[in-house]
């Protein structure tokens, strides 16, 4: 399918993480290519939030190394944060739009400040993005008087103001009401579609099967089992993952 | 001293009431001033710096206004430094006030979710740019009624001043009632003028709430 050879986006090695004395992250190695969608499951406290989290410098580690586009992540050097972080954007499962500014404004901020973009240009991209996420007449709307699922495809929207190459979401759709899950997962069908390279970390195990290119099973801050949907879903090697699928089956 | 009437007694105390509130208005700019610096400064943080920062807050905290300004106007002297009642008033109540709002706002920062710190580092922004677009706003929000409530305090606070000499409010109360040998009917008025200043700044602060008032 891909004609162009496929580039290398992210690399990760031996990545180690404590939080005091507990071990969090005990030697994670992966790569992502341009555009593959990879989706991180396993149960809480696997260490699937942190590691997303070290991707972006917004954790730091102790030892390893993460490589965005060649370049090393290293979470003291506010200059290179800031330009890793214009390569990454991320959405939260809470949310996180700035409650003072209008959907607009909340979009139009990092532009403006970081990209130093016009007034007039910022406005055409939030006007643009919002269109994406199907929100063109939330514009001047206030986050508290969105829903949470448009809440969240506006912080899809603000983390695609920036021209990420790789988006971050941490279980996005963990804080819904199940009926509003739907609107923000067909944001990010259409975001796959469009070859947008994705880390996700989700509880949406369907969702995980037909969108992933690749499904990261954690287990015990180890990347425990990898492989393609079909694989991890179909035919699990290892009994932590057989039972973590049958329990994730049963609660549905 | 039959020629003092009601009215000059009336008189009298509402003419003090400019220094009352010039006094008050010094502690709350000078407060202000410092307390935004500190606050700073505690967000910037090498851990030393908010140290120290917090042994002054704990040192204007933990004692009593009235001492920190006789040991000011009286110290300084003692040591020959020239003062004058103004500027250890000054000094003391900039000070003073800065402990308490430097305090209180570093609450209202450090009660901003870490979620806002996240999705704004994640866009990219930059310290400067996340405390001056994102977390201040929203804990400007959040600071004002208690910054009210202090500026209250603060106004209370200046009638300690005359212990260094200053004729404020309260002082001017005590003289009238040596003249007129009628406190209640004195020290109700001052009273009642206090709760005047005090009752239309809190007013005002509800007003001020209710205007950047949002939710979340």
């Amino acid at each position: 399918m891909k004609a162009i050879p496929s580039q290398r986006l992210l690399e990760i090695s031996n990545l180690h993480k404590w939080f005091g004395e507990t071990e969090v992250l005990k030697g994670v190695s992966f790569n992502v290519d341009r555009s593959e969608v990879i989706c991180i499951i396993g149960k809480s406290g696997s260490g699937k939030s942190t590691l997303l989290r070290c991707i972006n410098g917004l954790e730091i580690f102790q030892s390893g190394e993460i490589l965005v586009k060649d370049k090393p992540v290293r979470c003291n050097d506010a200059v290179v944060l800031r330009a890793l972080r214009q390569n990454v954007g991320m959405v939260f499962q809470s949310f996180n739009l700035f409650p003072t500014m209008t959907a607009g404004k909340n979009i139009m901020l990092a532009p403006k400040l970081v990209k130093h973009k016009t007034a007039f240009e910022c406005h055409e991209i939030a006007k643009k993005l919002l269109k994406r996420v199907g929100l063109e007449d939330k514009f001047d709307s206030f986050p508290n008087e969105l829903s949470g699922g448009q809440q969240q495809r506006v912080a899809i929207a603000r983390a695609l103001a920036m021209n990420p190459e790789i988006i971050l979401c941490d279980e996005i759709t963990s804080a819904l009401d199940p009926e509003l899950v739907g609107e923000v997962l067909r944001v990010i069908e259409d975001l796959v579609k469009d070859g947008v390279t994705l880390i996700l970390v989700t509880h949406e195990m369907h969702f995980a099967k037909k969108v992933s290119d690749r499904v990261i099973f954690m287990h015990n801050g180890k990347v425990h089992e990898m492989g393609a949907p079909n694989e991890i879903f179909l035919s699990p090697q290892t009994q932590e993952l057989k039972s973590f699928l049958s329990m994730t089956e049963s609660i549905r | 001293m039959g020629e003092f009437s009601n009215w000059d007694v009336l008189r009298n105390l509402l003419l003090s009431v400019p220094w009352t509130l010039f006094l008050s208005a010094i502690a709350f700019v000078g407060g202000t001033a410092i307390g935004l610096l500190l606050l700073i400064l505690r967000i910037w943080k090498p851990a030393t710096v908010g140290l120290v920062i917090s042994w002054y807050v704990q040192l204007f905290q933990g004692t009593p206004l009235l001492m920190q300004l006789f040991l000011t106007y009286f110290g300084l002297g003692l040591i020959g430094i020239q003062t004058t009642p103004l500027m250890a008033a000054t000094l003391c109540l900039s000070l003073y006030s800065s402990a308490y709002l430097t305090e209180t706002w570093h609450g209202c920062v450090v009660s901003i979710p870490r979620g806002q710190w996240d999705a704004s580092a994640s866009l990219a922004l930059s310290l400067n740019e996340q405390l001056r677009y994102v977390i201040f706003p929203q804990a400007l929000r959040l600071s004002i009624p208690p910054t009210v409530g202090l500026v209250v305090q603060i106004i209370k606070n200046t009638s300690l001043t005359s212990i260094i000499g200053f004729i404020e409010l309260t002082r001017t109360g005590q003289i009238i009632t040596n003249i007129t040998l009628a406190p209640f009917f004195v020290y109700g008025l001052v009273a009642l003028i206090y709760f005047a200043i005090c009752f239309s700044c809190s007013t005002f602060g509800r007003a001020l709430e209710r205007k950047f008032s949002f939710q979340q």
